[in-house]
Order: C-alpha cells, then structure tokens, then sequence
C-alpha cells in the first residue's frame, strides 16, 4: 500500500491546467460537445462542490457494497491474521533488528497474508478494496514496517500485473508473487525525480529487431528492493508520433525480473521508521527485458504509475485508522488506571478532550477509508480527489494521535516498552510518501478547480449565444437554483437521520461558501491560480474538512437507521466533527479570499527570499552575539 | 480408522468482556465477538492430526446452534476438517439447550455418519458444563476418555494420556470411542486465509434435531444471571497486629 516515493502529480495537475483548462484550443461549444460520445459525468462529490453542485451518489447513503457472503468470508479472517500479529510477529523486534525475521516472514506467506487482492484463479485470496482495508486494519494496528513490506509488494509491487497486465503476464507472475514467495516491489523514484516522476532518467533502448528492451539507470528507495525477483520498473523510452513522425522521450513501464541479469540492489537504508520494511537503491545495468514484459502500451508510463498509485492510496487510510485505534486503546488504558492528585486521570478534563479529539479523528479517518473502498468496489471512476483527501487527512491525523496517546502517557510514553514510540517514528513517512501531503493540497485544489473551471468555460461560452444555448442555460440554472452554491441553497437535510440535521446544516453552509470562494478565486486570479498555492492550500484545507464532515455524518445516519449499538456514540462524534470542522472551513475559505492573505504573502515572500539568501536564519541575536 | 467427528460450539470469544443483560435473564450477545470454543479447536487440531498421519479419513465436524453457528464449522473446515454439519437450533431455543439435549443429537450423528471416533472439547467455556462428551459416550455406550492430554495409536485401539488432579493417567481404550481434549493435548493452527476460502467449497449439511429424532425440550429454567460480585475495596493495615486483628474481626481466623 505504501512505497518510500511521491510522484509528479504537481507536474501532471499543471501540465493538465496548462493544456486542457486555460488553452484556447480547448475551447468545446456546448452544443458540438453533444455530437461527441456522450460524457460521463464526474460522480466525485468532492469535484462537484467546486463547481457549486451537489452530487451525492458516492456519499449518500453511505455504501455498503458487501454481500452477506464476502462478509462473512473477511470476517472469518480477521482471527487468523489478527492472531499472526498477536502471536507470530514481533513489531519491537523487527523495529531493534531493522529486519523481519524469516520465519515471521514464511508464516506470513503461508497465511496467505501476501496476495490477498489476486484473484483466486491465480492463488490469490481475491478480496475486493474493502475486504482488503479491512485487513489493512489490523496491520496498521500492529505493525506498520511489515505493512510496507507487504504493501511495497501487493499495494504497488505488482498491482501495475493486475491492472495492466495481459493475460500471459498474468498467468506467469500472479501465482508466483500471490503464493510462491516471489517478493514484488515498485520502482519509480530516482536521485533527481521524487515528487516530479515524469523527470525519470532510466532509460530504456529498444533492439534493432523489436525482440527486447536494454534498460540501464538506478532507482533509489524502493521499498522491497533487496527482497524483491519482480520489479514493476519505469524508464524512458523514445516513442515516434504516429502522425508527426516526431520523436519523444516517453515512459514505458516494465516487469523485470532480477533473474533478467545486471539487476542488482543496495544495501539496506537506515531509516526513521518503518524500519522492518527493507529500503533499498535497485541499479539496472544492461537489463534485457523481453518486448512481451511491457507493462500497458508503450510511452503509457506515467498513466500506469499515477493509476497503480491512485489505486493503491485507498489502503493508507484504512490502515492508519487501525493504528489511531491502537493508539487510542493504549492511551485509554493508561488513563482508566493512572493515579495523580488523588484520582484518576481520566477524571481530568483535558485527558477526556483529547481522547474525544482522538476518536473523532480516527471516526472520520475511517469513514473516510471505507466510503472510498466501497466507491471504488461498485466500480466508480472518480475517487481521486477523494483518496488523496484520505491520504492527507489520515497521515495527519494519525500523527496527531499518537502524539496525543504519548502525551497521555506522559514520561511513559516517551520509553519504547508501550510502543508509542515506535508507531511515531514509523508514522512519520506517511506524510512524505505515495505523494507528499503538500503535493497531495495542490493535486486538490487544482484538479477541483479545473473541474469547475471547465464547467463556468462552458457557461461562459454559452451565455455568449443563448439563443442556441438556451436549454443548457436553464438546466444549469435550476441546477444552481436548487441544490447549488452561489445561491446558498445546499440542503443536506434529506440524507441525514433527524437528530443530525441541524448538523448537516454546518456542512451545508460550508459547501455553499467553498464553491462561492472557488468561483471568487478563478474570477480574481484566473489563470495565475495555479501559482497561488496559499490560496490553494486554504481551499484544500476547506475541501479535506468538508469530506470528514459529508464522511461521518453519512457513516453515523447509517448506524443510527440500523440502530446499531454504538449509534448514539457515533452521532456524538460526528456532532462534535461537525462544530469543529465547519469553523475551520469558514476560516480557511475567508482566508482564501481575503485581502489579508495578499498582505501576509508579501511579508512571507519576503521572509523567505532573505532566509534562501543568507541560507539561515537572518536575524540578530537578542543579545548581538550571533 | 475411517471416520471422526468432532464438535465445535460457537461461543463469546474469550477475550471479551462478558456483560449480563439488564434483564438478568443471561448475557449481551448481539454485537460480541464470538469465536469457536478453545478447547474445541483442541479437539478439531487433534483430528486433523489424525488424518496426517493417516489415521483418520475423513474429519467432520458438527456444530449445535442458531444460523451463525456455521462460522465455527467454516473455521473447522479452514483447519482441516472435510465436511460440515450444521444442527439447527432457533436462537430462543438454543439458550436453554443443555449438554443432555448436544450428547444425544452427537451420539445420533455419530451413528448415522458411522463414526470411529467423538473427539470434543472437555468443556466449553460459556457454560462450562463439562459433560457433553461423558454423556454422549453413555448414550452411545461407547468407551471414553475424558482430559485427553496425548493420543497415540495403538495395535488394539488407542493409548491415551489423561489428566488428573496432580499428575498424568494413561490408560487404553478400543474404539469406537468418545475423546475430550484438554488444554495440554495440541497447540492448535492458525487457519490461513487461502484456506478458509478452500472451505467454502467444502460440503455443509444443515439438519434439526426433529431430523434426528432429538427432543430439544427445555429442561431448564434461567431464573437469575448475576454479575460476580464487586471486589470490595483493601486497606492497608499499619502492622501483623493490626492485620491479625482484622482477620479475627472478619472471622477469617
């Protein structure tokens, strides 16, 4: 689920704003549009509320997309993997050792643990996306470093063979990497090409006789890369437009095998965390890789390594609100027996703030985690913008919380015996990888805001004849009109169950004002918005908020209409969620708009010039002895 | 030998906090983990071994219970066991079955299945009755050997290790025969997850008791179900005098 790496989504939000959104060329009247194949609409709520509309297919109800069969089947399992964890693995040992043991690491092959979303027929436990979060759970409750070794090798290692793959690559690796103890891992990440992946230096050459690559280059921290026969590698490679004739440096993806030859790998990294996982540079030299091991089309590189990524993110999610759970169940523990001042701890109003604080993140980290999941499993096609919201939110939250238990537990939790400590260190790559949290807010907020402004182009361009435009004119009206931003008509009020729905109405004033304050923005910087990242990074503040906000109050509807047991608690988390998140929206949105935030960037500008100038801090000491 | 079966009851799993139900007529279900009974598990382990070492031939295993009853047998299946069979028996009416009520639906599969041997848990632990595998050896009357701690083949039937208070009995037994297995007996597996997925392709037969020809009727009557009482609050007494006089007051001396 996870690898040590980010990618070029800045790259690909720009270039895909800079072609698509603000080009002339783009220009696509209406009215033509309905002679192409007719366009299917982006069902990602997250990406309509940009443009002011509401659309809750994803959202509401809140899915639920198990049949009773495959609930039970994930259900029978989670004894078995859960008592791995309990029973076989040694988290504090595999974190001292900077290694898994490998007899920890054949029973977790032979659990079955190692293919769990390959399909049966290739020896795999063929688990959809939510019976695989739902394991996800238990791993990230126990032991994050194996995560990434078994995430670095069914999450991205040879996802690319099972979204990609032909039908022979698939019979020839899936078995092997499924059961056979064939590790996979996913390189991408070079010296010079971290968040901007399409800047990748290893270069694939082609033979004379079309019969195979000669690949050369070296990747660097690539999670399983010590481990790993099957690598799905990235490289360069010259493509020939079909209809210019031009050649252009594209990328291609691989499957090579370490067998291939000239494949070598470095020595472990030291790392922070995650220690357990292996982390290593990988070197190509003089690789032949047979044409037939091409993942998907030649120069298609990039698209098979944002899908394999976007894909994969889900999990992240899931997995850090089993490690929150964790965190909670170790802060709680302590706090229901440690005495200070005469009584309890738990007795003290800012130990129970900051337990509720934490299950309303984990609650929302959740909900989250597992409306995505269930999105992606009925087959929905937009869960981006979603799933990076989960990656963002979920990294941060997780952090938060494990920094609270430890502060919980006071000097205690700064000892390694509770593990607090551990699960800290191990934590903090999640904020960096599969997409730094920074590159994640602009991914965003740009690709939001080119949905939206494509759409107002479009309204733009048909106010500019109405005559011939006019139905498209009036269904947009009614549109906005009825369930719509602008107009402050957004009513949430019918999706949720009664005692929420002065809740739903905080969530809905958001939304009114989050697509009010992208419309304001698109006005007032057009173009020039994609260098506005305090801009955007307000507006993805508001966005992650809003879709913790949509998460729990559809999640909590849901177990209040089964009368679950926990129903009463979860409407409590998700009022509470609700109170606190719709102010922060309100603050961020004002600021994104606001005249102050201009002032501030100046200042901030300024500050920061000086400081790369004088590469330091630039200021005189209190007492002029610098 | 041809054939075992082995019982598995579908119990509060036993890390669970257990809590009575407001009405004191027994304890929450709904909502609890439940898992297959340990010593169970025993029993299913020690089968499978069985059929390891070609000992045995085919495992089934039997659970007595509402609808979610077939978890534990799909666990069994996932260790091991061949086939399942599922005795139905209405939630409601299940809280009053009793071991009398298991031992004669087992003894009547145990016939019907034509099995050589009953190898079940020596208790479970909701009810912690300890006596469905003596009372099916007596409705079957077949030998038994309850606490089984080690089974071993031998030529005329099986050596078995008991345990007993303060030591080890071995004793033989022919077959066919009823086994309990206590906690010493095995180390059971864990169920991979490829092969709980092979289980549910396994065969899994759902009976009633009225199919067997079984009385389910009530022999009992829950009056009351009480939490355990609260421990009481220590204190921390100054010296032995002190101590001693304290016991002498609470009439513990």
């Amino acid at each position: 689920m996870f690898k040590l790496n980010n990618y070029g989504t800045r790259k690909l939000v720009l270039d895909v704003c800079k072609n698509r959104l603000y080009s002339a060329s783009a220009a696509v009247a209406p009215k033509t549009k309905a002679k192409q194949e007719p366009k299917r609409e982006n069902e990602s709520f997250m990406a309509n509320i940009f443009r002011g509309s509401l659309v809750t297919k994803q959202v509401f109800p809140y899915p639920d997309v198990l049949s009773d069969e495959q609930k039970e089947t994930v259900g029978g399992m989670l004894d078995p993997f859960q008592r791995f964890f309990t029973d076989v693995n040694n988290p504090a040992r595999n974190d001292e050792n900077s290694v898994i043991d490998p007899e920890t690491l054949k029973a977790l092959w032979e659990l079955g643990g190692m293919g769990i979303q390959v399909p049966s027929e290739y020896g795999g436990l063929g688990m959809n996306n939510t019976q695989y979060a739902r394991l996800c759970q238990i791993v990230g409750a126990h032991d994050l470093g194996l995560g990434i070794t078994l995430g670095a090798h069914q999450s991205i290692g040879f996802k690319g063979i099972l979204l990609y793959g032909t039908p022979e690559q698939k019979q020839k690796y899936l078995p092997k990497v499924a059961s056979e103890e064939t590790y996979a891992a996913f390189a991408l990440t070079e010296p010079s090409s971290g968040s901007d992946a399409n800047s990748i230096r290893c270069r694939a050459v082609k033979s004379a006789d079309g019969t195979h690559f000669i690949l050369n280059g070296s990747k660097i921290w690539i999670s399983n890369g010590g481990l790993a026969n099957v690598l799905t590698v990235f490289a360069q490679t010259e493509q020939v437009d079909k209809k210019t004739g031009e050649k252009k440096d594209k990328v291609t993806a691989f499957i090579v095998e370490r067998g291939f030859g000239g494949v070598t790998s470095g020595p472990p990294e030291k790392k922070m965390g995650i220690k357990a996982s292996n982390t290593t540079e990988v070197y190509f030299e003089d690789v032949k890789i047979p044409i037939e091991n091409v993942l998907g089309e030649e120069g298609q590189g990039f698209k098979v390594a944002v899908n394999i990524l976007n894909n994969g993110r889900f999990g992240m999610g899931a997995t850090l609100s089993g490690t929150m759970k964790k965190c909670i169940e170790i802060a709680t523990n302590h706090a229901n027996n440690r005495v200070q001042f005469g009584q309890k701890i738990k007795n003290f109003g800012t130990i129970q703030d900051k337990l509720a604080q934490m299950s309303i993140l984990q609650y929302a980290t959740e909900s989250m985690a597992f409306m995505i999941s269930q999105n992606m499993d009925s087959e929905s096609q937009d869960y981006h913008l979603e799933t990076a919201i989960s990656k963002i939110y979920s990294s941060e939250c997780a952090w938060h919380v494990c920094d609270e238990a430890i502060q919980i537990l006071g000097g205690m939790g700064f000892m390694k015996e509770p593990g607090l400590e551990r699960v800290m260190r191990d934590l903090r790559i999640f904020r960096i990888f599969e997409g730094t949290n920074e590159v994640l807010r602009l991914f965003v907020a740009l690709s939001g805001i080119q949905f939206a402004g494509n759409h107002l182009k479009e309204l733009q361009r048909a106010f500019r004849n109405p005559a011939s435009n006019l139905g498209f004119i009036f269904r947009e009206a009614s549109k906005r009109a009825s369930s719509s931003v602008g107009l402050g008509g957004t009513d949430l009020s019918s999706f949720v169950v009664p005692e929420l729905k002065e809740y739903a109405k905080n969530a809905a004033v958001c939304i009114d004002l989050f697509g009010r304050t992208t419309e304001a923005v698109l006005m007032k910087y057009n173009k020039n918005i994609i260098n506005e990242q305090l801009v955007l990074n307000h507006l993805a503040n508001a966005a992650i908020d809003i879709y913790a906000m949509i998460a729990t109050l559809s999640r909590s509807s849901r177990a209040a209409q089964l009368n679950l047991p926990t129903a009463e608690h979860e409407l409590n988390l998700t009022k509470a969620l609700a109170l606190q998140a719709s102010e922060r929206v309100i603050q961020h949105l004002k600021k994104a708009s606001s005249g102050q935030l201009q002032t501030e960037k100046k200042m901030i500008t300024a500050i920061a010039t000086k400081i790369f100038d004088e590469e330091g801090v630039h200021s005189t000491g209190p007492i002029e002895l610098n | 030998m041809a054939r075992v079966l082995v019982g598995v009851k579908r119990v509060i799993d036993y890390a669970v906090k257990v809590r009575v139900k407001p009405e004191k007529n027994g304890v929450v279900t709904q909502g609890v983990k439940h898992s297959m009974n340990p010593f169970d598990e025993i029993a299913v382990e020690e089968a499978v071994k069985l059929k390891e070492k070609k000992l045995a031939g085919e495992i089934v295993a039997v659970s007595v219970g509402p609808t979610q009853s077939q978890e534990v047998i799909r666990t069994a299946l996932a260790m091991g066991a061949d086939r399942g069979i599922h005795v139905e028996v209405p939630a409601a009416e299940y809280e009053l079955l009793q071991p009398v009520h298991v031992s004669k639906i087992l003894a009547k599969l145990a016939l019907e299945e034509k099995a050589d041997l009953v190898i079940l848990g020596k208790q479970a632990i909701d009810d912690d009755a300890n006596q469905t595998a003596q009372m099916t050896a007596a409705v079957l009357d077949w030998p038994q050997a309850t606490f089984c701690n080690k089974v071993e083949k031998t030529d005329a039937g099986l050596t078995i290790v008991r345990e007993i208070d303060g030591g080890l009995e071995t004793i033989k037994t022919k077959t066919p025969a009823v086994l309990s297995a206590d906690l010493r007996l095995n180390t059971p597996r864990y169920a991979t997850l490829p092969n709980i997925m092979k289980a549910k392709k396994k065969p899994l037969k759902k009976v009633t008791p009225k199919d067997l020809g079984v009385d389910t009727t009530p022999r009992i009557e829950i009056i009351s179900v009480e939490d355990p009482p609260v421990r009481q609050a220590g204190a921390v007494v100054a010296d032995v005098d002190a101590l001693v006089a304290k016991l002498k007051e609470g009439g513990h001396v």
